[in-house]
């Protein structure tokens, strides 16, 4: 019977951040150079995910959207779990990662659907293989397995990256979504974005597990953390991750050391329940700030390339801000279209009575 | 070749599964002990020897990672067929119930359908401890998006179950457990009225039963009591909860002019008490009663040595039967 083992190496893994840009920009000692090109495309899709979060926070201000869970801060993670992955594989984010489903390729005005009031999901999820926003925590995970075993069951490589959040953790699917990944050896990349809240209560009242990565040991997985605000750690950590699920060799717990910026949502007030000075130490972390660093300073990042990965974001914001704004009319009618494949006679005498209230309102 | 064979619901149950994942390669059955053992009840018995580890598994031990993997699966091109073991059981898979395999069709548009069966062992009357013998249908017929199924026949059992399996929207199987070893004549080549529609069992011209699942067999003992004491009851099989068959039902109803619902489930907000409003609705005016529910009591399910109290039999039939305003009352 298979078992998984468990070396003084991987305990260390799942305890100590992998990190390979520091917080001023530079390489840490022994990192490899990461290649300068794909990195300063990385760049351009972190300043996307911002503009995105600074776009659709505005949009929230505006009353154009109803509520906006931001990721600014976790730029890095929302860009690096979709760069890992292959074209087949599969997404399954969280209300909070509408940047990563915008990074994966889905137009952001599709993603923003949910939040916009117009329906529970603006995508489909089959054309980039990206599961519906989840909102009931780490539910989605156990989907993520089943999608992993479905495919190894069918002989197909794809693999499949679930996140959630520390808070995400404590639930019991998050439990059941580790031990069936790895009882199965489905090829699952469980990413969770530590960002120390879970709306107002803190790690702190989440667990005291030495680490949250150190969770996947007691699943007989590896456990890798890694600093959450560094891009190319990210990359690295996660595509190994992604290379060890596609080869057979089952799923692995990675846990980025990030921060929330901002409040949990726009209608949420986060000085009610941490102080600024905490929040400020986090801003010299900026994972922008450190790949821009970087880059500058190795020449493959000059004025000119920042002002057009700056222009081309401020178009898609733009077309976001046009996109959101369009006019749009839901169909009363719809609410009864995809209970089931087919309208049940109930439902059907129930859209026939609504659509005699509306004809009556039109009169 | 077609012929009738005498077989019992559970061995009716394990036709359907085995000829579904023979003619189809997406359907896969898994869950707690259906592999090896071949389910607490036999019902799986031989499917994973026959089919092997890709087709019929086990699961760890957690129903919301069950029916979980089973959402994923679905959304990756299979079929899977899940079992709950037993009715209490499936609590704890409630919120992937209720918030994902109910909601997903809806939430996509319809652009990812949900093709799961939930087979779920129910109800009681077998002498099951404390959590294995709930009637839940009703938190899954309240749920919109669920397809709940509940048969009473080993005919339906086999056929409504291939019917699930082979649809495109979420099922809850709910097989009465009092009934897996009952044997009846089953010819499965005889195909059986779809999901959705309600089947007269018993023709009656005084009054009408209404009832799903292992109360059937209750109604129709009652109505054979009856009979011989002068007075015609008509028992419906509703056999599906979601959709339900008004058609039917008002029909009869308003044939007899009088009905009472029969369920083991507490009555209070109930499939029953649904029913009961539903006929009340639509057959007011050629109603000659009320109509009355014979359900089990608002109470946790009993002891084993006290759930002859709590579930509906003939004679709490028959009682309320007598109470829907003759018209030797009357006079």
């Amino acid at each position: 019977m298979w078992r998984c083992g468990l070396s003084a190496g991987q305990l260390k893994a799942a305890i100590t951040p992998a990190r390979l840009l520091d917080e001023t920009g530079r390489l840490v000692r022994g990192a490899p150079t990461p290649d300068a090109e794909a990195l300063a495309e990385g760049y351009r899709k972190l300043v996307f995910a911002r503009r995105l979060n600074e776009q659709a926070g505005a949009l929230v201000r505006q009353g154009r959207l109803a509520v906006y869970p931001s990721s600014r801060g976790q730029e890095a993670c929302q860009v690096a779990c979709t760069s890992v992955l292959a074209e087949g594989d599969w997404l399954f984010p969280t209300y909070r990662d509408s940047a990563a489903i915008a990074a994966r390729g889905v137009d952001p005005v599709e993603v923003l659907t949910l939040l916009r009031g117009d329906w529970h999901c603006g995508y489909d999820p089959n054309v980039h293989k990206v599961a519906p926003q989840a909102t009931p925590l780490a539910t989605q995970l156990l989907h993520a397995v089943g999608v992993g075993h479905a495919a190894r069951l069918k002989g197909e490589d794809t693999v499949v990256m679930a996140l959630c959040g520390d808070g995400a953790t404590s639930e019991g699917d998050f439990h059941e979504a580790c031990n069936f990944a790895a009882v199965f050896r489905a090829p699952v990349v469980f990413f969770v974005q530590n960002n120390k809240y879970a709306i107002s209560v803190p790690l702190a009242r989440q667990s005291v597990a030495p680490s949250l990565a150190a969770k996947a040991i007691g699943y007989g997985m590896p456990g890798v953390r890694v600093d959450g605000n560094d891009l190319p750690a990210l990359e690295k950590v996660l595509g190994e991750a992604v290379a060890r699920a596609r080869a057979g060799d089952g799923p692995t717990l990675v846990e980025a050391d990030t921060y929330r910026i901002e409040s949990h949502t726009n209608a949420d007030d986060a000085s009610r329940y941490r102080a600024d000075d905490e929040v400020t130490a986090w801003l010299p972390r900026d994972p922008l700030l450190r790949v821009r660093t970087y880059l500058t300073a190795i020449g493959a990042l000059d004025d000119e390339r920042e002002q057009d990965i700056a222009a081309a974001a401020e178009e898609m914001a733009a077309a976001v801000r046009a996109g959101v704004g369009a006019e749009t009319v839901a169909d009363p009618e719809e609410v009864f279209a995809h209970v089931y494949s087919t309208l049940t006679p109930q439902l059907a005498e129930q859209r026939a009575a609504l659509r005699a209230e509306l004809e009556l309102e039109e009169a | 070749m077609s012929a009738a064979t005498k077989m019992t619901m559970a061995q009716a149950i394990n036709a359907a599964l085995r000829d579904a994942i023979t003619e189809d390669d997406s359907v896969v059955v898994f869950g707690e002990d259906v592999a090896q053992l071949g389910g607490v009840f036999r019902v799986t018995d031989g499917l994973h020897r026959e089919f092997g580890e890709s087709r019929v598994f086990d699961t760890p031990l957690a129903e919301s990672g069950i029916v979980g993997m089973a959402v994923g699966m679905a959304m990756n091109g299979m079929r899977p067929v899940v079992e709950m073991q037993f009715d209490a059981f499936a609590y704890p898979a409630f919120e992937q119930i209720v918030s994902h395999v109910a909601k997903l069709g809806n939430r996509t548009r319809g652009k990812v359908r949900l093709p799961i069966v939930i087979r779920v062992p129910y109800a009681g009357g077998i002498g099951g401890v404390e959590h294995h013998c709930d009637s839940s249908e009703a938190y899954y017929a309240h749920t919109p998006g669920l397809t709940v199924v509940a048969p009473a026949t080993n005919a339906d059992a086999y056929g409504l179950l291939r019917e699930a399996i082979a649809g495109s929207d979420p099922v809850i199987f709910l097989e009465p457990k009092k009934h897996y070893f009952t044997k009846e004549e089953v010819d499965v080549s005889v195909p059986v009225p779809p999901i959705g529609r309600a089947v007269v069992r018993r023709p009656g011209a005084d009054a009408t039963l209404i009832a799903y699942g292992p109360s059937v067999p209750v109604a129709l003992a009652a109505a054979e009591q009856a009979a011989t004491e002068g007075r015609d009851l008509g028992v419906i099989d509703l056999r599906s909860i979601v959709p339900f068959d008004d058609e039917t039902v008002c029909a009869e109803v308003r044939r007899t002019g009088r009905a009472v619902v029969v369920a083991e489930a507490p009555g209070f907000a109930s499939v029953a008490s649904e029913i009961a409003a539903r006929v009340g609705e639509r057959c007011f005016h050629h109603l000659e009663a009320p109509v009355r529910r014979v359900t089990g009591f608002d109470v946790p399910y009993p002891p084993p040595k006290l759930e002859h109290h709590f579930l509906p039999g003939v004679d709490r039939i028959l009682d309320t039967v007598d109470t829907l305003q003759w018209e030797e009352d009357v006079a």
